[in-house]
């Protein structure tokens, strides 16, 4: 086990390096300077920025290689991700302050995701071409079909045109009163975790068809134990191991998903925060965000392998 | 002789026009979903081709007069906040979505064929580079690092084709390379290194047609997801220009400040998406499972 955690931590640091890499180059790519930006900006509201001034206070006037050096040392010794151009406040804070939204939104969509698709592939499974299994399969395929942005959309004009309703916006701490708090996370969280719901369904399936038609299986019924016993203590055991493994692969797709739902509902999280410093052009606070994140993913396929490796132990050993 | 002449036969059999027919008995037999894909598939193909002839107005021919008219046999879905007609707009985003899945599609694929045909093929040092730089990208999820190119790129069909597709096609380049991985273990791989064939002539005659099973089930499976992301990256105000008919974007804007006066503008182009999509999607899959049947594990 030691050996296979080392290797895989040094595999991490390459594609770290290579992640930064990518988003520094890419902030140099931009059309248009950003002190061009920052001048016309000052001079809209009456003021003066010295150019060469400007460029040394922001260590723009240093060769390329210096700056990337510079900015990794930033990053490695004070963690830090850079200023936001527009306020000079740290995006560390600015991302840390919105965090806990999108956390509170990924945490229960993934709950609900895993509440309903859970059982309906569990099901699919052991029932296989039935008439359940086909209402299942088809329920996954339209809930990978329909973007989330337009199911949204939907709750948001329809039930406001029929009953006058529409959902809560109003953001309530969750210490202050749980309840009204989630009450505004319901519905978004919702719309979100069904998005996930239906490659989770597909998975399960697929895995539980695999694990019933081993060998122990047979075994466990043929000692006489009870279905529900074979179906939770014997398959959906084995089975879990690769779905946990791939929904955790779907990180990505969540935070994704979080951009779009925290755009519509109007939740002040990381997403909500992207598309605003993309409406303003700040660069440094969109590579920050961008850097943020796939260190997320970084991290979460990382405690997904060890995990992994932890519960089967032929990777180990591979 | 005889045995000549069975063998042409065989031949026919196997690759004149009756494969085409022999593959769509298949279809119908074993997926029947997949056909209904298949009849969606075509009906956007068509949707898309004649969008000029097929809709009753011009892409962008305002009518003010006509605004908010419901539907009737002037407007048969209706007319939008500007007076344009409804169902000519959904026409012409079936094209959109058609350039869009196809454009990012194929260049996805030859991306992924650029990335992961040299990693799989060479090996070593260069195979370890590449892998870690096709990690790096996955690392992102992928919304953000499309949303913040194409901040930079800015708006536009080009863009969004390129973009699209080269980002998608890093990810599956994955596939490309494992597929080429598991044809140089083959006897006649070998046996053609053995006797000094150029690697341009390897991987023409024997790599290449070996690899284009999956390289096929790529392209189908993922003309949805790119339809998706331009939908997506449209609503958001980042995918292509305002006055683009593109499905997502009607359903962001202009249109959506005027959704409760007419509830028609939010149903029916996410209506049109999710339709294509469970089309695409559907057929893709049944393409998958005949073609290739050893990928169908993850996503099934």
């Amino acid at each position: 086990m030691g050996n296979y955690l080392i290797r895989r931590f040094l595999l991490i640091i390459p594609t770290v390096l290579m992640v930064y890499t990518i988003v520094f180059s890419m902030t140099r790519l931009l059309p248009g300077d950003i002190i061009d930006s920052m001048i016309q900006r000052a001079q809209r509201s009456g003021g003066e920025i010295d150019r060469e001034a400007m460029e040394r206070f922001l260590g723009l006037d240093a060769p390329v290689y210096i700056q990337y050096l510079r900015s990794i040392n930033d990053l490695v010794t004070r963690g830090s991700l850079g200023e936001s151009l527009q306020t000079g406040v740290p995006v560390t804070k600015l991302i840390f302050e919105r965090l806990g939204v999108t956390l509170e939104l990924g945490i229960i969509a993934l709950i609900i995701a895993v509440a309903i698709s859970l059982p309906i592939g569990i099901f699919s499974a052991i029932r296989q071409d039935t008439i359940g299994d086909y209402v299942g399969r088809s329920l996954s395929i339209v809930l990978i079909a329909a973007p989330s942005f337009w199911v949204a959309t939907l709750i948001l004009i329809y039930p406001s045109i029929w009953w006058g309703w529409s959902p809560p916006v109003e953001l309530v701490p969750f210490l202050e009163d749980p309840l009204a708090n989630l009450k505004v996370y319901i519905i978004p969280a919702f719309i979100l975790g069904m998005a996930m719901a239906g490659t989770i369904m597909r998975m399960t399936r697929t895995m539980m068809l695999e694990v019933l038609r081993q060998d122990f299986i047979r075994t466990a019924y043929s000692k006489g134990l009870r279905e529900n016993v074979v179906i939770i203590r014997h398959a959906l055991k084995n089975a879990l191991i690769p779905v946990v493994t791939i929904a955790g692969a779907e990180l990505p797709v969540l935070i994704g998903g979080a951009v779009i739902i925290e755009q519509i509902f109007s939740l002040p999280g990381t997403g909500r925060l992207m598309v605003d410093a993309l409406g303003r052009r700040d660069y440094a606070l969109i590579s920050g965000i961008n850097l943020f994140f796939a260190g997320g993913v970084i991290g979460a396929n990382l405690l997904i392998d060890i995990s992994y490796a932890y519960l089967d132990p032929r990777i180990r050993y591979r | 002789m005889k045995q000549q002449i069975d063998t042409a036969e065989l031949e026919g059999e196997i690759r004149g026009p009756n494969r085409f027919r022999v593959f769509l008995g298949r279809l119908a037999r074993e997926k029947p979903l997949g056909i209904v894909g298949g009849v969606i598939v075509v009906l956007l193909l068509f949707c898309g081709a004649f969008a000029d002839v097929l809709s009753p107005y011009a892409m962008n021919e305002i009518n003010i007069v006509d605004r908010f008219d419901p539907p009737s046999w002037k407007h048969l879905l209706g007319a939008d906040q500007a007076g344009r007609d409804i169902l000519t707009r959904l026409i012409y985003g079936a094209r959109i979505s058609m350039i869009v899945g196809l454009g990012a599609t194929s260049v996805t694929v030859v991306c992924a064929g650029i990335i992961g045909v040299p990693s799989g093929y060479f090996g070593g040092k260069l195979d370890i580079t590449l892998q870690r730089f096709v990690d790096a990208w996955l690392s992102f999820p992928s919304l953000l690092i499309l949303l913040t190119i194409m901040s930079i790129v800015g708006r536009g069909m080009l863009q969004i084709v390129l973009v699209i597709g080269i980002l998608s096609g890093i990810g599956w380049s994955r596939v490309v390379r494992s597929a080429v991985i598991s044809v140089k273990v083959n006897d006649y791989f070998i046996a053609a290194e053995a006797i000094g064939s150029p690697t341009i002539m390897t991987l023409r005659r024997h790599v290449l047609p070996n690899i284009m099973a999956p390289i096929i089930v790529i392209y189908s499976v993922s003309v949805g997801w790119a339809i998706l992301a331009e939908a997506g990256l449209s609503f958001l105000g980042f995918g292509l220009p305002p006055d683009v008919p593109s499905w997502g974007g009607m359903l962001s804007g202009e249109g959506r400040r005027h959704m409760e006066i007419k509830p028609a503008l939010a149903l029916l182009p996410g209506l049109a998406l999710v339709v294509v999509i469970y089309g695409v999607n559907m057929f893709g899959d049944a393409l998958r499972d005949l073609l290739d049947p050893r990928l169908r594990g993850s996503s099934e």
